[in-house]
C-alpha cells in the first residue's frame, strides 16, 4: 500500500513539472507590465527599468526560470509584490480556508445528490425522479457567482437569517486557536461551541454556493449507476433468493454503484477547486482563490505560480486518494498493480 | 375438480404476461400452462425469444417492471402464487423456489465474497449469522463439490471459473432446500466437460433431496437426457408438452417436427440437420392468430387460421398435449 503511494507520487513528478513550464510561461506571455505597475503611474522610464532590474525582470525568460526552478527546490515560491509577503507563507494561510469550504461544499452536495439520485433510480419515472431531474438542470445551469448572489440577497439582505458575506468570521470575532486551519473544527476541538456556530453561518452560503453546483453530475451519475446495478443480473439473482429489498438496494445495488460515482466525485471535487475562484471573490473569503485572482489582476506572478503549483499538486493527492477508495470499494482492482 | 390424490407441486395454468415498450405491447407468452410434480424433472425448449426465461420469471416473481401478468394462475403448493403478497413471495423465494441462471459470473454480486453471498440467503431465511452461516455456507460449497471450501468461501466472483462461480449459485440457490430448482440455461456458455459436471451435479442434488427441478434450455439433448418430459415453447406458446421419450419418438406438432431434425445426434452428417425456415413473428401484432407458427409451417392450411385449442392425448410414459390443429399423425404404440 505504502509503495504504490510512493510510485503514484513518483508518476505525477512529469505532470507537476510540465505545470511549472506551463505557469511560467503563461505568466511571462499574460499582458501587462509589473515593473510599470509598481513603479507607479508618474514612474519616470528611468524608474521603471530600475523597478524591473530589481524584480529579476530584465533578465532573458530562460535564465528566468532557471532561477525560479531554483527557487522552488529551496521550497522559495517568491514573494509577493502587493502584500510583500512569501508566497508559500500566504499559501499556507489560506489554504485552510479553501479546503473548509470546498469540503463543505461537497459534503451538502453529497448530502443531498447521492439519496437523491438513489431514490430517483429505485422509483425511476415518478415525481421523485423528475423533481431529481429538475434540480440537477438548475444547479448545473446557474453559474456559482450568480448563485452566491443570489443566495446573499435572500438570506442576508431580505430575509436576514445570514450573516454578511465577509470572510470566514464576524471581524469582531477572533478565529478559534490553529490546529487543523480547519475554523469549525478547531473551534469543536477547542470546545468552543459559540464560535463553530458563527464559522458554520459564514460558511453556510459560500458552501451551498459551491454544493448546488456539484450536484447536478453527482446525482446524475448516481441514478444513472443505481439504474444500471439495479439491472444486473446479480440483482435479479439477489431477488430470486428472496433478499429484503433494503438490502437488494444497499448492499448489492448501492455498492456496486458507488465506483462510478466515486469517479464522478474526484471530478466534481476538482471542478470545485476550480469554481471556488468566483464564489471566493463574491463572499469575501480568504482562500487562495481569491488570493491568486487579486495577483491576477495586477500582473503579480509568484502568487498566481503559486497557486498554480497548489492546485496541481491537490490533483495529484486527490486522484491518490479516489484510486485507494477504489481499492477499498471493489476487490477486483489490486493496489499493488 | 375431482380431489387429485397427488397434486402437482407446481401447475401453471393460462399464463399471460405482456410487456409495455415504446413500440408497443409485447404479448411475451399467451395462456402457457404446465405441471411438474414433486421430485419431477421438466425440461423446457425453446429457440430464444419462445419465452422460457419469462415464463421462469413470472413463476419467480421477477418479472422486469415492464414486464406484467394479464392472465393465469400458477399454483404452487396449494396457493396461488399471482394472489399472494409482496412479502409471502419475497419469503417463498429462496426458501420454497429456488434459480439459477446462465452467466452464474454475473448472477453473483461481483464485490461480495461468495461466503457472504450465501450467508446472506441463510440470514434471510433461516436466520442464522455469523459462525454458524459460515459453516452452513463452507457446507454447501462441499455439497456443490468445490474443493478446498473454508478458502473458497473468501474468494470473489471473479477469482473463480465460470464453472465454479456456477456452482456457487447452486449452493446458494439450494441452501435453504428448496422443493423446486429453476435452472434457466445453466450450462450456456460453460465448456462441454463442465457443462456435464454441472447437470451431473444438479441431477445428484434433485435426486437426493426430493427437489422438482425446471430446465430451461435451447438443447434438446441436453433436455432428453436429463428430463422425464419436455415442454416445447414458441413464440411465447406452449406448443407440445409430452414424455421425453414419446416426443422424440413421434413429435406432433410441426416445431417440435423441425426442432428434432435440427438437433445434432450421434449418427447424423452434418448435412443431415435442417434449420428451420423463417423467424418468430412480431409478438406486437395485433392480429397474432391462436397459431404462432403459422408463417413458418409447411402445413399450415385453412383450419389453422382458426382459433386453436391444445389437444389431449394419452400416451406410453403419460398424457401428452399440442397447440395444433393439423398435428403430425401419432404412432401406434
Amino acid at each position: 500500500m505504502l509503495a504504490m503511494i510512493g510510485r503514484r507520487l513518483l508518476a505525477a513528478l512529469p505532470s507537476i513539472a510540465g505545470v511549472i513550464v506551463v505557469t511560467f510561461l503563461l505568466t511571462r506571455l499574460l499582458p501587462g507590465d509589473p515593473a510599470a505597475y509598481f513603479a507607479g503611474p508618474a514612474a519616470t522610464p528611468q524608474a521603471i527599468e530600475e523597478v524591473r532590474a530589481r524584480l529579476g525582470l530584465d533578465r532573458s525568460v530562460p535564465a528566468q526560470f532557471v532561477g525560479y526552478l531554483g527557487d522552488l527546490a529551496r521550497g522559495d515560491f517568491g514573494l509577493s509584490l502587493t502584500t510583500g509577503l512569501p508566497v508559500l507563507r500566504e499559501l499556507i494561510n489560506r489554504l485552510p480556508a479553501s479546503l473548509e469550504l470546498t469540503l463543505a461544499g461537497l459534503l451538502f452536495a453529497v448530502a443531498v445528490a447521492v439519496p437523491l439520485g438513489i431514490l430517483a433510480a429505485v422509483r425511476a419515472g415518478s415525481w421523485i425522479d423528475h423533481a431529481t431531474r429538475i434540480v440537477a438542470t438548475a444547479g448545473v445551469s446557474l453559474p456559482t457567482f450568480f448563485t452566491g448572489l443570489l443566495l446573499v440577497h435572500v438570506f442576508y439582505s431580505v430575509l436576514q437569517v445570514a450573516p454578511a458575506p465577509m470572510g470566514r468570521l464576524d471581524v469582531f470575532a477572533s478565529p478559534p486557536p490553529h490546529i487543523t486551519g480547519l475554523y469549525i473544527v478547531d473551534a469543536l476541538l477547542t470546545g468552543d461551541a459559540a464560535t463553530a456556530w458563527a464559522a458554520l453561518a459564514q460558511l453556510a452560503l459560500p458552501a451551498l454556493t459551491l454544493g448546488i453546483f456539484a450536484l447536478a453530475p453527482l446525482a446524475r451519475m448516481t441514478r444513472a449507476a443505481m439504474l444500471s446495478a439495479l439491472g444486473s443480473d446479480f440483482v435479479r439473482a439477489a431477488r430470486a433468493s428472496g433478499l429484503s429489498r433494503s438490502r437488494i438496494v444497499w448492499v448489492y445495488a448501492f455498492r456496486n454503484a458507488l465506483l462510478p460515482v466515486l469517479t464522478t466525485l474526484g471530478m466534481v471535487f476538482s471542478f470545485l477547486l476550480g469554481a471556488n475562484v468566483l464564489v471566493e471573490k463574491v463572499f469575501a473569503w480568504p482562500g487562495i482563490g481569491s488570493y491568486a485572482i487579486e495577483a491576477l489582476i495586477v500582473s503579480d506572478y509568484a502568487p498566481v505560480q503559486g497557486f498554480v503549483l497548489t492546485m496541481a499538486l491537490l490533483y495529484v493527492l486527490l486522484n491518490l486518494v479516489i484510486d485507494i477508495l477504489y481499492g477499498i470499494v471493489d476487490p477486483r482492482v489490486k493496489l499493488e498493480s | 375438480m375431482t380431489l387429485d390424490p397427488n397434486p402437482p407441486l407446481l401447475s401453471v395454468e393460462g399464463l399471460s404476461v405482456a410487456f409495455r415498450t415504446r413500440a408497443g405491447e409485447v404479448k411475451a407468452l399467451e395462456r402457457v400452462g404446465f405441471a411438474i410434480g414433486r421430485g419431477e424433472t421438466i425440461a423446457i425448449v425453446g429457440e430464444s425469444g419462445s419465452g422460457k426465461s419469462v415464463t421462469a420469471q413470472a413463476v419467480m416473481g421477477i418479472l422486469d417492471p415492464a414486464g406484467r401478468v394479464t392472465e393465469g394462475r400458477i399454483g404452487f403448493g396449494g396457493m396461488d402464487l399471482l394472489q399472494a403478497s409482496p412479502r409471502e413471495l419475497a419469503d417463498m423465494r429462496g426458501r420454497e423456489l429456488a434459480m439459477i441462471f446462465q452467466n452464474p459470473r454475473g448472477a453473483l454480486n461481483p464485490i461480495r465474497t461468495v461466503g457472504d453471498q450465501i450467508a446472506d440467503v441463510l440470514a434471510r431465511h433461516e436466520h442464522l449469522k455469523g459462525p454458524a452461516a459460515r459453516a452452513r455456507a463452507m457446507e454447501m460449497l462441499a455439497l456443490v463439490k468445490i474443493t478446498d471450501p473454508r478458502r473458497r468461501l473468501d474468494a470473489y466472483p471473479f477469482e473463480l471459473s465460470g464453472g465454479m462461480c456456477q456452482r456457487v449459485m447452486i449452493a446458494l440457490a439450494l441452501a435453504c432446500r428448496p422443493a423446486l430448482l429453476i435452472a434457466d440455461e445453466p450450462t450456456t456458455g460453460l465448456d462441454v466437460t463442465t457443462q456435464a459436471a454441472i447437470m451431473d451435479l444438479i441431477d445428484e442434488l434433485g435426486r437426493s433431496r426430493g427437489m422438482a427441478t425446471v430446465l430451461i434450455t435451447h438443447d434438446l439433448g441436453l433436455a432428453a437426457e436429463h428430463c422425464r418430459r419436455i415442454v416445447v415453447m414458441h413464440a411465447g406458446h406452449v406448443v407440445e408438452d409430452a414424455p421425453a421419450e414419446a416426443l422424440f419418438a413421434a413429435p406432433r406438432h410441426p416445431y417440435t417436427a423441425r426442432l428434432l431434425a435440427a438437433t445434432p445426434r450421434p449418427g447424423r452428417r452434418l448435412d443431415d440437420l435442417v434449420a428451420i425456415p423463417g423467424g418468430l413473428p412480431d409478438l406486437r401484432r395485433a392480429d397474432l392468430g391462436g397459431c404462432r407458427f403459422l408463417d413458418r409451417c409447411e402445413r399450415a392450411a385453412d383450419p389453422c387460421r382458426a382459433g386453436v385449442e391444445p389437444v389431449e392425448s394419452a400416451g406410453p410414459g403419460g398424457p401428452r398435449r399440442v397447440l395444433c390443429a393439423r398435428p403430425l399423425e401419432e404412432v401406434a404404440a
